[in-house]
Formats: structure tokens, C-alpha cells, sequence
């Protein structure tokens, strides 16, 4: 029998895996975007699971808002990837430090 | 005859098991390639799991536009790049062990937060949904939830237009026709009659060349 606690499990652990991902893969910015993308598919996991479990539609509905504004972020984050790779040739978050005081 | 339960909990644990570890390979594969088609990968096991938590459209919308659209694109664009992956996976080793803690402190903490004993007690139950969970979303999102639908039509169209106003390049010492100048143009500014009075012939002309 499934219960709450196997999707919130699931969950923590997709969340955790994208956070160590953002911590060993701090040089390259499509990682990083990668690893945004899952921390959101964990959120978006535990949102459908209390949707279900606690019978409202308030969950799935909310679920279908943040893949909006994810397809969105992950597109403008691309046209910014791509943009930064032709002026500087360089995905590397350690060279971009033009803003560095 | 096996147990529904029981297929659906086996179920539920192969398909975790495989987006797990499908999401280990995208934060630590050499390859930025492989590492997006790993994504593809955990997209569709989670979908697969929406599943069986009896959300369809979610997880066929997350097909649809997840692994349809956004991760080609992010597949297109990788392609496109010519990354020297070489030199950025430098400082992998070195903050691996620092990953490592604070995920698996982060993982403890959270499960000891949410108290998984607790939530334990709460089994699937009837589906609240009804017979179609396409209709019981979409009757909210047209009724209850109809001004953040459109407000989020607007986000996709803003980032639409934010995506192409970034990416647009106007290339420097490229010649192309301007057709709306063509079509202005004036003909008496091109072509000018002078009325003048006849000239002299030539050979009355006193001042000729000495010829070398």
C-alpha cells in the first residue's frame, strides 16, 4: 500500500540530490540549471502527493503554475547561457566576475 | 493473482529507484549530453509515479512539455555550445565531500521534520477526482483559479519575448535592402532636369591641351 510518507521520502531525497549537485557542480552553469530543475520536480512531487492524499485540487493546480513558470526560467536562463557563452566563450561561473567590486 | 497494493507499492519502488538514480547521474556524469538525457530520464519516472498517484494530465503534461520541450531545448543548446568539459569539472573532487554532508544532514533533517511515522498512517484512499482528474483540474483552473491562468499565459508570453530580445543579435557591416525607404523614396530626389543654355562647340573653345 503507497502511503504520504513514500512521495514526501521521494521527495526529500530528488531535493537533497539537486542540492549536492549545486555544491560539486558550482563551475558549470547547465548543470546548475539542471539541478534547479530537479529541486523543482521534488517540490512539484510533494505538491501532487498532498494534492491526492488530502483530497484538493488546490495542489495539482499549483503544480501546473510552477511548470509554467519553470518552462519560462529555464528558457530566459538559456537565452542568458547562451548570450554569456557568445560574449565570453566560457560557461564557467568562476571567469564571469565582471561585476566583481 | 497477485495483490493490487502490492503491484502498485513494487511499482512505486522500481520507479523511484530509477529516477533516484537517474538523478545521481545528472549531477555527476562527465558528459552535459548524457547528463540532460539522464533529466529526460528522472522526468519520466516521476511522471510515472504521478501516475500512480492517479494525477494523469500532470503527468502527461510533464511528458508532453518536460521532456518534449524544455529538455530538447536544453539538449539543443548544450549541443550547440562547445563546452571544454574538461576544465570545468575542476573543483569536482574537492567539493564532493562538502556535497555530500550537507545533502545527506539535509536529507536527515528534513525526514526527521516531516515524521515519517506519521505520515505513514495515511494510505491512497478513494480518488478524489472522481472518475476524470482531467476534468476535476480543469473545472478549477477555469472557475476558481481563472486570473492566475491567464497571468501565467502572460509569464510564457513574456519570456517569449524576453528569450528572443536576448538572443537577437544585429549583425555589424551586413548590407540588406530597407523595403519602407525603397518604397518612400521620392523620384526628384533621384533624378534632377537642369534647364541650362546650349554650350559653345567645342572647337571654338580657346583653351585646349598642348598636345605632348
Amino acid at each position: 500500500m503507497i502511503t504520504l510518507s513514500h512521495f514526501i521520502v521521494l521527495g526529500a531525497i530528488l531535493f537533497c540530490i539537486a542540492v549536492a549537485g549545486l555544491f560539486i557542480n558550482r563551475k558549470n552553469v547547465i548543470v546548475l540549471l539542471m539541478a534547479i530543475e530537479l529541486m523543482l520536480l521534488a517540490v512539484n512531487i510533494n505538491f501532487v502527493a498532498f494534492s491526492r492524499f488530502g483530497h484538493d485540487v488546490a495542489g495539482q493546480v499549483f503544480v501546473f503554475f510552477i511548470l509554467t513558470v519553470a518552462a519560462a526560467e529555464s528558457a530566459i536562463g538559456l537565452a542568458i547561457l547562451v548570450l554569456l557563452f557568445r560574449n565570453r566563450s566560457t560557461v564557467n561561473v568562476a571567469e564571469i566576475d565582471s561585476m566583481k567590486g | 493473482m497477485i495483490d493490487p497494493n502490492l503491484f502498485q507499492l513494487v511499482c512505486f519502488y522500481a520507479f523511484g529507484a530509477v529516477a533516484v538514480l537517474s538523478a545521481l547521474a545528472v549531477i555527476s556524469v562527465r558528459n552535459s549530453v548524457h547528463a540532460v538525457l539522464s533529466l529526460v530520464l528522472t522526468f519520466f519516472s516521476v511522471a510515472c509515479i504521478w501516475m500512480l498517484a492517479e494525477a494523469e494530465f500532470l503527468a502527461i503534461a510533464l511528458i508532453v512539455v518536460y521532456v518534449g520541450a524544455v529538455m530538447v531545448l536544453f539538449l539543443f543548446v548544450v549541443m550547440m555550445l562547445d563546452i571544454d568539459m574538461e576544465h570545468l569539472r575542476e573543483g569536482f573532487v574537492r567539493f564532493l565531500p562538502v556535497g555530500l554532508v550537507v545533502a545527506v544532514v539535509m536529507l536527515l533533517e528534513m525526514l526527521g521534520l516531516i515524521g515519517v511515522r506519521v505520515m505513514h498512517a495515511q494510505t491512497l484512499g478513494a480518488n478524489p477526482a472522481g472518475d476524470s482528474n482531467t476534468a476535476w483540474l480543469g473545472k478549477a483552473l477555469y472557475s476558481q483559479y481563472l486570473l492566475p491562468f491567464e497571468i501565467a499565459a502572460l509569464i510564457l508570453t513574456v519570456g517569449v519575448v524576453a528569450a528572443v530580445a536576448l538572443t537577437l543579435r544585429q549583425r555589424q557591416g551586413v548590407k540588406h535592402q530597407r523595403a519602407s525607404q525603397q518604397v518612400l523614396v521620392n523620384p526628384r530626389d533621384r533624378v534632377r532636369v537642369v534647364k541650362m543654355a546650349a554650350e559653345r562647340p567645342a572647337d571654338a573653345a580657346p583653351a585646349q591641351e598642348p598636345q605632348a
